[in-house]
């Protein structure tokens, strides 16, 4: 039995209710990423009141207006050290950077370097559509090597990076891949870094039907199915030989789990003598 | 499933139940959750919301067996489900293979 | 832990003094990135900081160091930071995402030559109307000129205080000079020095509305982690904070974010008047520059010439009424600056053509000296009209 009736849906006291729907299109996977995610923050964080979204632009960026929390849009590619601050001055606060490829490492790349290297004690989820979305489906640094984009007509004739390995050699301390397919493993995922201390990421692979989809052949159900067919999940995976092929594999999993000092902790130690 | 032979628990084993709810204002259309229900209980439906968009159906609500994957694969926040509370005593086995 | 206030008479250079200045108005976030002139700021709140519990955090530009210390101001701790002009030029975005978001904090601007690498370790005053003007959109913004290191104390305070009271960035238009030089700071006690904060919302947390403005026209504000649940964003948003695309929001968000500064002016403003009561020719000036029109208006006056200083405490917003009473009183006004005329601009309009407006002015890389404003000051005195002259 089903009823067709305005219920209430399990994530409405996160959710500004006011707001939905939201404006992400038909099929776009950065609903279901902010879904798990609320999930994860729902079930793991003690206290809702200190838990703060930060997002930049982008289609991803809508992400903290949509959210029932303390949320900051912030400028494009700004959202880590805005959180940076954010988390310094409140370190009670749980901070989780909400965001997409192009915000996080294209004009926020020399950041994103930056805060692994502390490791800043933040959740960045990348919601990674292999393109810009909001401005109409424009070639990003993770844009597949010949994937036709609005700036790519022709084809792409630029490689993209290997994120989790970005992240790797940058310091994170938590670096890890899924697709927005494999919901229960991407909750665990964001659960398990929002409750330890460090710089955590997860790349997450998501369809752009506007995009990224309608300019490469991949209806939203094709790249589902791509997404299901080509991941192969290897926990533990050196960042360095992970692939992303939708002809080859997709090799999903957690990466690299591994603790050191975070930035507050190391400065609080050193500073321990000027007090 | 085909077993074979009948597992020792089979008469013990409760499987869960679920309804599910499709809040139809939110709803684009996308067909995730009719694609990807493990159990194939939903379907298109030939309505459309106020937006346009044919939203999903139950086709076959006893199979539903909460498994919430419709809820969290739906991008919109759009349909959920919630667990029918099994009456005491009641065994329940699954007849389909 | 070590006092924030450091109570008694210093020896201190500008840059050190802000520093002070800083912490003795509550500022325990500092994130910045090296420039010179302001490094010795960065440098100095990297020691201090620590000794009074707060944080300090050199980030890897000052894009970076602007987002940061908006953060940390949306998290409820005061926070600044410090840069020169390439820096300045880069924070312009998130000044307005300051703007905009109304968060406040304090940047201070050492300036340098420029434009772009410019003259790095000599002083000027280039970048004024971009303090005004900088980021995108049209917005108001609070801009000071401090002219000494005992100011640079002061207006620091003053610049949080603004900026806590009308929730938006406030920025300190310092210059290498000042900067670096070293003067007598008198730091008084922690209980004379008067603090503002932000004002804080009331009654009930579901029902708050982040932009739903106070009697003075400024909206109280809920930091995060108080369990307001707030939206702050860069796009144009309505008083619940969310984003609403239409022009009747624009000019709605526009309104309360200028008419905030611009119903408060007299609040604001404030400059100094030093012999101009009979004068006839007045200066204008600001920062190092009012420093060296001070010994030529006493020079000017020795020699039987009425000469008088308007020195500009508050730069932007600028002093209009005042300049418009001047202009009716004075028979020529003259803009002291360390450029080619950015001030002397609004000097020109308020002045409206009822006073001749006239500009000493500079290229930078060293203060203008008073024997050069003295001699501008005379040849304006003896000028049989004063219409032919031009700036």
């Amino acid at each position: 039995m089903s009823r067709n009736r305005s219920s209430k849906h399990p994530l409405d006291n996160l959710l500004r209710i006011d707001r939905i729907p939201h404006i992400w299109c038909s099929g776009c996977g950065t609903g279901t990423v902010f879904s798990s995610s609320l999930i994860a923050i729902r079930s793991t964080v003690p206290d809702l009141t200190k838990t703060a979204m930060v997002s930049g632009i982008g289609c991803s960026g809508r992400g903290a207006g949509y959210v029932n929390l303390d949320s900051y849009h912030t400028t494009h590619g700004r959202a880590i050290p805005f959180a940076t601050g954010l988390k310094l001055a409140n370190p009670e606060l749980t901070v989780v950077v909400f965001s997409g490829d192009g915000d996080l490492f294209a004009i926020g790349g020399n950041h994103f370097l930056h805060a692994a290297r502390r490791n800043m004690d933040l959740t960045v989820i990348c919601v990674n559509n292999f393109n810009y979305g909001m401005t109409g489906g424009q070639a990003a640094a993770t844009t597949p090597f010949l994937a036709k984009t609005s700036t790519t007509p022709l084809g792409n004739p630029e490689p993209p990076f290997n994120l989790p390995l970005l992240a790797y050699a940058s310091g994170a301390t938590y670096v890890a891949r899924w697709t927005m397919l494999h919901t229960r493993d991407l909750t665990q995922s964001i659960a398990e870094a929002l409750s330890r201390r460090g710089f955590s990421f997860i790349e997450v692979l998501a369809p752009c039907p506007t995009g990224y989809g309608r300019r490469n052949k991949q209806r939203p159900i094709d790249s589902l199915k791509l997404f299901q067919e080509k991941s192969i999940v290897k926990n533990g995976a050196d960042p360095a030989e992970v692939i992303l092929d939708f002809k080859q594999g997709i090799t999903l999993g957690k990466f690299v789990e591994y603790d050191r000092p975070t930035f507050l902790e190391a400065y609080d130690k050193i500073c321990k003598k000027a007090q | 499933m085909k077993f074979w032979r009948v597992p020792l628990d089979t008469q013990e084993i409760v499987i869960s139940r679920g309804v599910v709810y499709i809040v139809e204002e939110r709803c684009k259309g996308c067909g995730y959750c009719i694609e990807y229900c493990p159990r194939g209980v939903l379907q298109a439906s030939e309505r459309f919301n106020a937006k346009g968009y044919h939203t999903p159906e139950v086709k076959q609500p006893d199979l539903c067996v909460n498994c919430h994957y419709c809820e969290a694969i739906c991008p919109d926040f759009a349909i959920y489900s919630v667990e029918v509370p099994l009456q005491a005593g009641a065994v329940q086995t699954d007849h389909s293979s | 832990m070590k006092p924030a206030v450091l109570t008694g008479v210093h020896f201190l250079d500008g840059d050190s003094a802000c520093a002070e200045g800083a912490l003795a108005a509550g500022c325990r976030f500092f994130a910045g990135y090296p420039i010179t002139p302001a490094t010795e700021i960065a440098v100095r709140m990297a020691e201090r900081l620590p000794e009074v519990g707060g944080i300090f955090i050199q980030m890897e530009d000052e894009i970076a160091a602007m987002a940061a210390i908006l953060g940390a101001s949306c998290a409820g701790t005061k926070s600044m930071t410090a840069t020169s002009g390439p820096g300045f030029s880069l924070m312009m975005e998130n000044i307005g995402l300051g703007v905009t978001m109304e968060t406040p904090c304090v940047v201070v601007n050492v300036q340098r030559a420029g434009p772009s690498t410019g003259l790095p370790t000599l002083g000027a005053q280039g970048d004024m109307m971009q303090a005004r003007w900088g980021s995108h959109g049209h917005y108001e913004i609070i801009a000071l000129a401090p002219a000494s290191p005992q100011e640079m104390f002061h207006q620091t305070i003053n610049a949080f205080n603004l900026s806590e009271t009308y929730r938006l960035p406030v920025l300190i238009m310092a210059d290498e000079i000042v900067g670096h030089l070293s003067e007598r700071v008198v730091i008084p006690e922690a209980s004379k020095i008067r603090l503002r904060s932000r004002p804080r919302p009331r009654g009930r947390k579901d029902r708050f509305k982040p932009y739903h403005p106070g009697p003075d026209g400024v909206a109280p504000m809920a930091n995060a982690g108080e369990g307001y649940s707030v939206h702050f964003t860069g796009l144009t948003h309505d008083e619940r904070g969310y984003p609403v695309m239409t022009a009747e929001a624009q000019a709605e968000m526009l309104s309360r974010i200028t008419g905030k500064i611009r119903s408060n002016l007299d609040k604001i403003v404030e400059v100094e008047e030093y012999r101009l009561e009979d004068a006839e020719i007045a200066l204008i000036s600001y920062g190092i520059s009012s420093r060296s029109s001070l010994a030529a208006v006493d020079e000017a006056r020795r020699r039987g010439i009425k000469a008088g200083l308007l020195r500009l405490i508050t730069v932007w917003p600028f002093p209009e009424k005042t300049i418009r009473e001047l202009a009716k009183r004075v028979k020529c006004l003259i803009t002291v600056e360390l450029n080619l005329g950015q001030i002397h601009l609004e000097v020109q309009r308020c002045a409206g053509g009822i006073a001749p407006a006239l500009l000493v002015g500079h290229a930078g890389g060293t203060a203008i000296t008073p024997e050069f404003i003295l001699q501008n000051i005379m040849e304006s005195h003896e000028q049989k009209s004063f219409l032919k002259t031009s700036a």
